[in-house]
């Protein structure tokens, strides 16, 4: 957008950038009187001076980077990040990845869901997962609460078992010996007796270490083990020496051993091993499946499979298909049911009234400005005070007294009843409405439509209309080809404030639209801070962004930015 | 808007008080006593009438015992949701104690933003020793984080001067659809919550089937049937100001809004208008904790709570709004308006005259269908 009239090359002469190029052009170095290479001084020279401006702005830019710049950036990537169904339920979503979409999914899917569920409600993580999900399906938000108060029961038919099978089982250290790296054990011991000793239970213990060996002996247990350790650490402060594991590690264990694994564990943890692979084939089993489905029949239902495996990649479309009323479902990309429709409705409707009010705003704005700029200074400042005066009321103040205005026991309508213009059982309705919505953001916006006008036609010479007067154009033509395309900068200018200004107001809107005078901008405020789907939010957010920055382009293409002055 | 009042209680007026507070500067049972504890805590609520009725009840007469504490106050409570994600997200926890509905109560506690409390160990037994859990009752302890204060109740409003009624009173929730028995226009809010649990008690409905039905789309379109035919009449309102404003200008002749809204605008500023409790909707409002609090600045909330939700302080806090106290021991307690010195207990939701056809809200309920039926309540809205 830079003027190709100002650029370095069409100055002739002696600056210093023209001198680079001399000297580029020069055959052979063209030599200070340092001796060096002149482009080489030369260029020392005017990096200073571009680092000190570039230290003079670097507030401003700091600033703008940190309050503009990075706010967007952060919209456009909540616009589209999803990563809380592929963290708090990794082990599902792999599962999940061959499920075809009819019926429930395997029994391995349902496993997988236990232990991410069990660790996602220790950590709390579930419910927020649900309201996630809920955005999508209704239902999901209950399901997930009460399946995390009840999930630690799923396994717990395994649990019975090994303990009714020696009551080792129940014991943390069995399973410590069993799972920790040999080196682990002996740091946590001297980590116990320090702590003991200097009476200090603040620091925390040693970081849990799977054996490896444990690790290739039971491949399904030792990694859930691992996790289990983790989390007792971390979100519970705790030890893995002091808390038996969870149901489905018991669970796991079962799977590692009916399968064959876990060779080769010594000592009293072996014979503990052997004594329970021996006795495994005999075990009562439970299907985790059956365990999900007794906690809520839902979990049977395949939306809810569809709509977990629909928004597992940590990035998703669908905020954006639901701005502009579609939806992801398990079949791809299919529009919201027509009850459910309402964004694309919102956003003509903001630009249509966003285009209502810039041209009201126009029309009610040039006469003012026109006055303004021909009057005598004292009485035009005057008037320009008049002008300014609303600026300094609250914007609250100025809606509400609207409402008081233009209600139906109103001012406005309680004069026109007087008069008998209007009947009293038949008053107009002026507010809560479209109507109310333009008439009170006009009134609010008309300032910026006024200045950049004024102190446009201030700099118009009056003599031009003059001449062509005296050259035999009437008033109107004079005014209309001479005077006019002098202020269309000023027009321009203002239209692009009073347009921007209004597709993104809120507060107005909200207060006197009603129902068919609100914007995109209450929609995306009722995410913000009552629903809480800020994914949505940040989708509808990058929309008018780019709404707006085409609209700009196209502006820029007809009319040119250039002939935009604010004076 | 965030509007910070900075309350601090003079030193002069402790000092000429503390003869009526004669626990030395001690929180009577406190389970936190003498521990560490941070003298400032800043303390989230909805501002106006409500705040006050907090301050006065409670928070005077805590600093008048524990001078040496200040209070800020943050009027954020109806968008604490949201500002307490931001301030999770930004790793900056500037609140220490928060108030809010139970819906959003539970929500907290859902995306782990709310602490997660024992009932016992926050809140002091009643008088006579019943459990704190017991005299709250479990239809009070909606959420595992949620420590009750009042019930309070949507219910309607309507003027007594209209000529077109021909001296016919509204009495029940359906005549708010009767537009011939009773033309005008109504107000209701700009939500799904109520307005379709109304809407479908009056196509017949019975209230404990109310949920069943709205689960179903057919019920759902029952509900948005019923409401179409008073769609034209009505004003849609988003703050609890509203309704008694559009009553008081004689804009609408019925509205729904908060019970203790429509008290202030009958009692305190005497205007021609009735309160129609057929149908009321409980709903409660109380404290959380948010998730991440120091231990200092959480000794002082804990102490705080244990003397700001015992027995005579909720009833106490009766006295200046109509909001029922949560706890049962509050209920005979319950005393005169400070200003006014009118019985509060017929003003009370919880008042078994107006209780006895009260509908209970279902939150769990809401918060599965809140998403889905609100996006299909404003393209109803809308069309």
């Amino acid at each position: 957008m830079t003027d190709s009239a100002t650029g370095p090359d069409q100055f002739t002469g002696a600056t210093p950038d023209n001198a680079l190029r001399d000297a580029d052009r020069a055959a052979g170095p063209v030599l200070a009187a340092d001796g060096r290479p002149l482009k080489q001084s030369l260029s020392r020279a005017l990096r200073a001076q571009k680092l000190r401006a570039l230290g003079l702005i670097s507030p401003l830019l700091l600033f703008i980077l940190i309050t503009f710049i990075l706010p967007i950036a952060d919209m456009l990537f909540r616009s589209v990040e999803n990563q809380i169904v592929s963290e708090t339920l990794p082990r599902t979503v792999l599962a999940l990845e061959d499920w075809e979409g009819e019926g429930t999914p395997d029994e391995v899917v349902f496993r997988a869901l236990a232990a991410d569920l069990v660790i996602a409600a220790e950590q709390k993580l579930h419910t927020r997962l649900g309201s996630r999900l809920n955005y999508e399906t209704t239902g999901l938000s209950s399901l997930f609460r009460k399946t995390g108060r009840d999930v630690d029961e799923i396994g717990e038919v395994y649990l019975d078992q090994f303990e009714a099978l020696d009551p080792a089982w129940e014991e943390p250290g069995t399973w410590v010996a069993l799972m920790a790296a040999p080196d682990w054990i002996e740091a946590q011991a001297d980590w116990a007796a320090q702590a003991e000793a200097d009476r200090d239970f603040d620091s925390p213990e040693p970081r849990f270490r799977l054996d490896p060996a444990a690790g290739e002996a039971f491949p399904v247990a030792a990694p859930l083990y691992q996790r289990f350790a983790e989390v007792i650490q971390v979100e519970n402060e705790d030890s893995p020496t002091e808390e038996e594991p969870w149901p489905i590690v018991y669970q796991a264990l079962y799977e590692d051993l009916i399968a064959g694994h876990g060779e080769g564990v010594a000592g009293e943890a072996g014979r503990l091993i052997a004594a329970a692979r021996d006795a495994v084939p005999g075990f009562e089993t439970a299907s985790a499946r059956e365990g999900f489905l007794e906690i809520d029949e839902d979990w049977g239902n395949p939306e809810v499979w569809g709509t977990i495996q629909s928004f597992s990649d940590p990035y998703t479309a669908g905020y954006f298909l639901s701005s502009i009323d579609l939806q992801l479902t398990p079949n791809g990309v299919e529009k919201q049911p027509e009850d459910q429709q309402i964004y694309i409705l919102l956003f003509q409707r903001t630009l249509f009234m966003s285009l209502v009010i810039m041209g009201s705003c126009v029309l009610l704005g040039y006469p003012i400005a026109f006055l303004l700029s021909n009057l005598p200074l004292r009485t035009s400042n005057l008037l320009l005070i008049l002008v300014l005066l609303p600026f300094w009321t609250s914007l609250l103040v100025r809606t509400s007294a609207w409402k008081v205005l233009l209600q139906q026991q109103g001012v406005i309508n309680d004069v026109l009843v007087w008069i008998g213009l209007v009947a009293d059982n038949n008053r107009l309705e002026l507010i809560n409405n479209q109507t109310g919505t333009i008439i009170a953001m006009t009134h609010i916006l008309l300032p910026f439509m006024i200045l950049p006008l004024y102190s446009v036609m201030k700099t118009i010479p009056p003599y031009y209309v003059r001449a062509a007067k005296s050259l035999g154009a009437t008033p109107f033509t004079a005014f209309w080809r001479v005077y006019f395309p002098q202020s269309v900068p000023g027009i321009g200018a203002g239209c692009i404030l009073v347009f921007i200004l209004s597709i993104g107001y809120y507060i107005t809107p909200e207060l006197v639209g009603g129902t068919t005078g609100t914007f995109i901008s209450n929609r995306i405020a009722y995410h913000i801070s009552q629903s809480l789907n800020w994914g949505l939010a940040a989708a509808l957010g990058s929309i008018l962004l780019a709404v707006v920055l085409v609209l700009y382009y196209i502006y820029d293409k007809i009319v040119g930015i250039d002939n935009v002055s604010l004076g | 808007m965030k509007l910070k009042t900075l309350m601090m209680s003079s030193a002069a007026l402790a000092v000429a008080t503390t003869g009526a507070f004669a626990q030395d500067g001690q929180t009577p049972n406190s389970p936190v006593a003498g521990e560490p504890m941070a003298d400032e805590i800043t303390i989230v609520s909805w501002g106006g009438a409500y705040q006050d009725s907090q301050l006065k009840a409670y928070v005077e007469p805590y600093q008048e015992m524990h001078p040496e504490v200040t209070i800020v106050w943050d009027e954020s409570s109806s968008e604490a949701v949201a500002k307490l994600r931001a301030m999770d997200e930004a790793g900056n926890l500037s609140w220490d104690l928060v108030d809010v509905t139970a819906a959003d109560a539970m929500r907290l506690c859902d995306e782990g933003l709310a602490m997660e409390v024992d009932i016992n160990e926050i809140a002091a037994p009643a008088p006579d020793g019943t459990s704190a859990e017991e005299d709250f009752g479990e239809d009070m302890l909606v959420s595992d984080c949620f420590i009750p204060q009042i019930a309070y109740s949507y219910t309607f409003g309507y003027r007594t001067d209209v000529d077109e009624w021909n001296g016919n009173a509204p009495t029940e929730i359906c005549d708010v659809f009767d537009t011939e028995t009773f033309p005008g226009q109504r107000s209701l809010e700009k939500r799904p919550h109520n307005n379709m649990e109304w809407a479908l008690i009056c196509d017949g409905v019975a209230f404990e089937d109310v949920y069943d039905v709205l689960e179903t789309e057919e019920g759902q379109q029952r509900a948005f049937d019923k409401l179409d035919t008073i769609k034209d009449q009505t004003v849609w309102w988003t703050s609890g100001a509203d309704t008694p404003q559009l009553l008081a200008d004689g804009e609408v002749v019925f509205g729904s809004t908060y019970n203790g809204r429509l008290f202030s605008l009958i009692a305190e500023q005497d205007q021609p208008v009735e309160m129609m409790w057929d149908a009321q909707s409980y709903d409660l409002d109380g404290w959380i904790i948010p998730e991440g609090l120091e231990e200092e600045a959480l000794n002082r909330v804990k102490d705080f709570l244990w003397f700001a939700t015992d027995t005579q302080r909720l009833a106490d806090q009766a006295k200046y709004i109509s909001y029922g106290p949560a706890r049962d021991s509050s209920a005979p307690l319950v005393g005169q308006h400070a200003e006014l010195g009118i019985d509060m207990a017929p003003h009370m939701p919880t008042n078994p005259a107006n209780a006895t056809n009260a509908f209970v809200q279902n939150y769990e309920w809401w918060a599965d269908y809140r998403d889905d039926l609100d996006a299909k309540f404003q393209s109803w809205l809308t069309q």
